[in-house]
């Protein structure tokens, strides 16, 4: 089972660890991992924005890399939604190809490796963020619009880690106002909306928040720190390889 | 109305300045959310129901003309007049000319955001003709000089102590009252005496059946009946989309508008209009207003869909903390976002932005619209037809030309992480809009390919 590792660009750029954990967890569940030396980003910044139009040379940079994987994994789920619902390219049957191999880390590890055990251990309290493009998008998880019965993949991985207590929110699925682009074009309501994600989690006594987007988290961290919190963030593959 | 529209985003910081009222704004709609979560829940066929009423609407939407026909037919032969409007200019134009016709000077209104849509009220004060909005909210709102806020909860971004501030102004109440009988009181006392003096009275109308040439208006006070019973001319003025095929396709709609709306089983008053009652005049008139060009447009035609339960608004964690007043439009919210840029790009450019696409709003709506998809569509329509601030447009061909090209990926990646680690005064500083409530991100010394190519490489 070969597996391109795909690294969104802002983890590449800034959370390496959350990178270097995805690998190790893959290999440990026995995934021959490569990561292609070439890739940038999904282009979702500018076709969020409104200028897919313009992601025609990201699109084929992104299948150049990726074509004639097994499967292809990323810690996102967000940038995993957007290749698997809008990559486009050159290449067209390489990129049709790719949207249907692509899967976010936690759906590749419970519906594609049916992941069972894990020799992790992470003694603390821990708060779940699920992010919207994941749980929604991805359906990573049953949202709490739907009339229809409960699952989430992230819980079943971290129900599988020692000693890790797993908190409830009072609003379970609320988005954390990251969105993308929208956390600096509207500041005001990303930032509110953060603030109120965050007191969600502290409101229950976390010691960490996770989830399995690393933008969401990257948005809360900085709420954290800006309130000197010692709560601290981390992404979910950080977790699950998590010993003491 | 005020003449100066803020975009979504600069109202927004005005809305925030005031963090306690956003908290209860939110809260409260919130509280709304989880009572429909709490009555959907009762319905284990829920899901089929929402199925039901998506597929009804899609049919409706591709026989539109023969329905409308249809209904048309059957109204004229219960002794309804039918009139057509191809915007908001006629619509407004032919209930001025019926209350003139009626000799009337005044007139009583319930709910109907098409008429807010078509600014009537503001129309027929122009013309001399006084409109008393008789839907609680609504009146509140009215007498401040304001829109509604919420489609369903017009008045929800005011508290109990605005509301007594402005009955004492109004309507005379005690200075400093919030107790809500003693000032509901006070308004049915003074809508009484309204109802009883209005020869015309207009509803909205929340569905029409093709089928028997009748329309049933939904409202949880009565007083689109005390208007419409005690009034010589009843002008009911609908969207043409509002129209469903058969009266047996009613129970799907009332079971699902009033849970998505409130978490009511059932509107208080469901009231069936068929035919006026001896002596009395039935108006209908039927407004496209750019309807006909969004279902026109394959990617947003569903949006007529639309039974406004406002269940979308509820949900959308943006507008809960932005207010509706943000957007500038009559439908504020989610829906409102999609259906505002249809009636004037240039005018609402910003409001597909106004969202994280989260996805709550199309799981939430009860007749299956793909809502966030439709914001993330109108992005690109609004961007490529070029209502992007040009900033915008040069920024994202900038990022553009750099993403597609891994080289200058890696040395843009490396200086922005050399400038965070070595300058960071350079971005932590009030022009960065992240910066202002966030503080960011720790830069590491290598980037992730950097540590792969140095340790898996050897
Ligand atoms: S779009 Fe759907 S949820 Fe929103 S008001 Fe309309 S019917 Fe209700």
């Amino acid at each position: 089972m070969k597996v391109g590792l795909f690294i969104p660009c802002y983890i590449d750029q800034f959370y390496p660890q959350v990178a270097i954990a995805t690998l190790k967890l893959l290999e440990k569940v026995g995934c021959d991992v490569e990561y292609p030396l070439q890739q940038t980003c999904c282009g979702q910044p500018m076709a969020n924005s409104g200028y897919a139009h313009l992601t025609g040379g990201c699109n084929d940079n992104f299948v150049s890399n990726f074509a004639g994987y097994d499967y292809i994994v990323s810690p996102s789920g967000s940038c995993t939604l957007h290749i698997k619902h809008h990559l486009h390219a050159t290449n067209e049957t390489a990129a049709t190809q790719i949207r249907s191999r692509i899967y976010e880390l936690t759906e590749f590890l419970t519906d594609v490796v049916k992941v069972s055990t894990l020799e992790a251990t992470f003694p603390y309290r821990v708060g779940l963020h699920q992010s919207c493009h994941g749980q929604r998008g991805l359906h990573l998880a049953q949202m709490s619009e739907l009339v229809a019965p409960p699952f989430s993949k992230p819980v079943q991985l971290l129900n599988l880690v020692k000693d890790l207590e797993l908190i409830q929110l009072d609003r379970r699925d609320e988005c954390c106002g990251f969105g993308g682009t929208f956390c600096v074009t509207e500041e005001a309501v990303s930032a509110k909306m953060g603030k109120d994600r965050v007191a969600d989690h502290l409101r229950h006594g976390v010691h960490y928040i996770t989830g399995v987007d690393v933008s969401c988290l990257m948005h809360m961290e900085g709420i954290l720190k800006r309130a000197n919190s010692n709560v601290q963030v981390k992404h979910i593959a950080e977790i699950l390889t998590a010993t003491l | 109305m005020s003449q100066l529209t803020l975009d979504h985003a600069s109202a927004s910081v005005e809305f925030n300045k005031n963090e306690p009222r956003v908290d209860w704004h939110d809260e409260t709609l919130w509280f709304v959310r989880t009572k429909r979560d709490r009555a959907v829940a009762q319905i284990p066929e829920w899901e089929q129901l929402r199925e039901a009423a998506s597929q009804i609407k899609n049919h409706v939407l591709s026989n539109m003309h023969d329905l409308l026909v249809q209904f048309e037919e059957n109204a004229k032969q219960n002794g309804i007049t039918v009139h057509w409007a191809a915007d908001g200019a006629e619509h407004n134009a032919i209930i001025h000319g019926l209350i003139q016709k009626a000799g009337a000077t005044r007139m009583v209104k319930s709910k109907s955001m098409l008429t807010e849509e078509c600014h009537l009220n503001d129309y027929l004060t122009q013309h001399g003709i006084e409109v008393i909005d008789s839907d609680l909210g609504e009146r509140i709102v009215q007498m401040r000089k304001e829109p509604p806020s919420h489609i369903v909860l017009p008045a929800i971004h005011l508290t109990k102590a605005d509301v007594g501030e402005t009955f004492h102004e109004h309507l005379g109440t005690e200075k400093g009252a919030t107790d809500p009988q003693y000032l509901t009181e006070a308004a049915r006392q003074h809508l009484r005496e309204t109802f009883l003096t209005r020869k015309v009275a207009l509803t909205g109308v929340n569905f029409a059946i093709a089928e028997t040439g009748g329309f049933v208006v939904c409202t949880n006070e009565g007083n689109a009946d005390m208007g419409a019973h005690l009034a010589d001319v009843h002008i009911a003025a609908m969207g043409f989309e509002k129209i469903i095929p058969r009266a047996e396709h009613l129970g799907v709609y009332l079971r699902l508008l009033a849970r998505s709306a409130t978490g009511q089983p059932i509107t208080t008053f469901s009231s069936h209009f068929h035919r006026p009652r001896p002596g009395q005049e039935m108006h209908i008139v039927i407004v496209d207003n750019g309807r006909s060009r969004q279902l026109g447009r394959p990617d947003f035609r569903n949006s007529l869909k639309c039974i406004r339960c406002a269940a979308c608004m509820n949900t959308c964690p943006v507008y809960r903390r932005s207010g509706g007043h943000s957007y500038h439009s009559a439908v504020a919210g989610p829906i409102g976002s999609i259906l505002a840029p249809n009636l004037d790009m240039k005018q609402n450019a910003d409001l597909p932005f106004a969202s994280t696409l989260c996805g709550s709003c199309s799981n939430v709506c009860p007749v299956k619209i793909d809502i966030h998809d439709q914001l993330y569509k109108w992005r690109q329509v609004l961007m490529q037809e070029g209502y992007g601030p040009t900033a915008k447009t040069v920024s994202m061909k900038a990022m553009a030309t750099v993403l597609e090209s891994p080289r200058l990926y890696r040395m843009a990646g490396k200086i922005g992480r050399g400038v965070l680690r070595f300058a960071p005064v350079t971005v932590e500083n009030r022009f960065n809009p992240w910066y202002n409530q966030r503080e960011m991100p720790e830069p590491p010394a290598e980037s992730f390919r950097d540590w792969y190519v140095n340790h898996k490489k050897s």
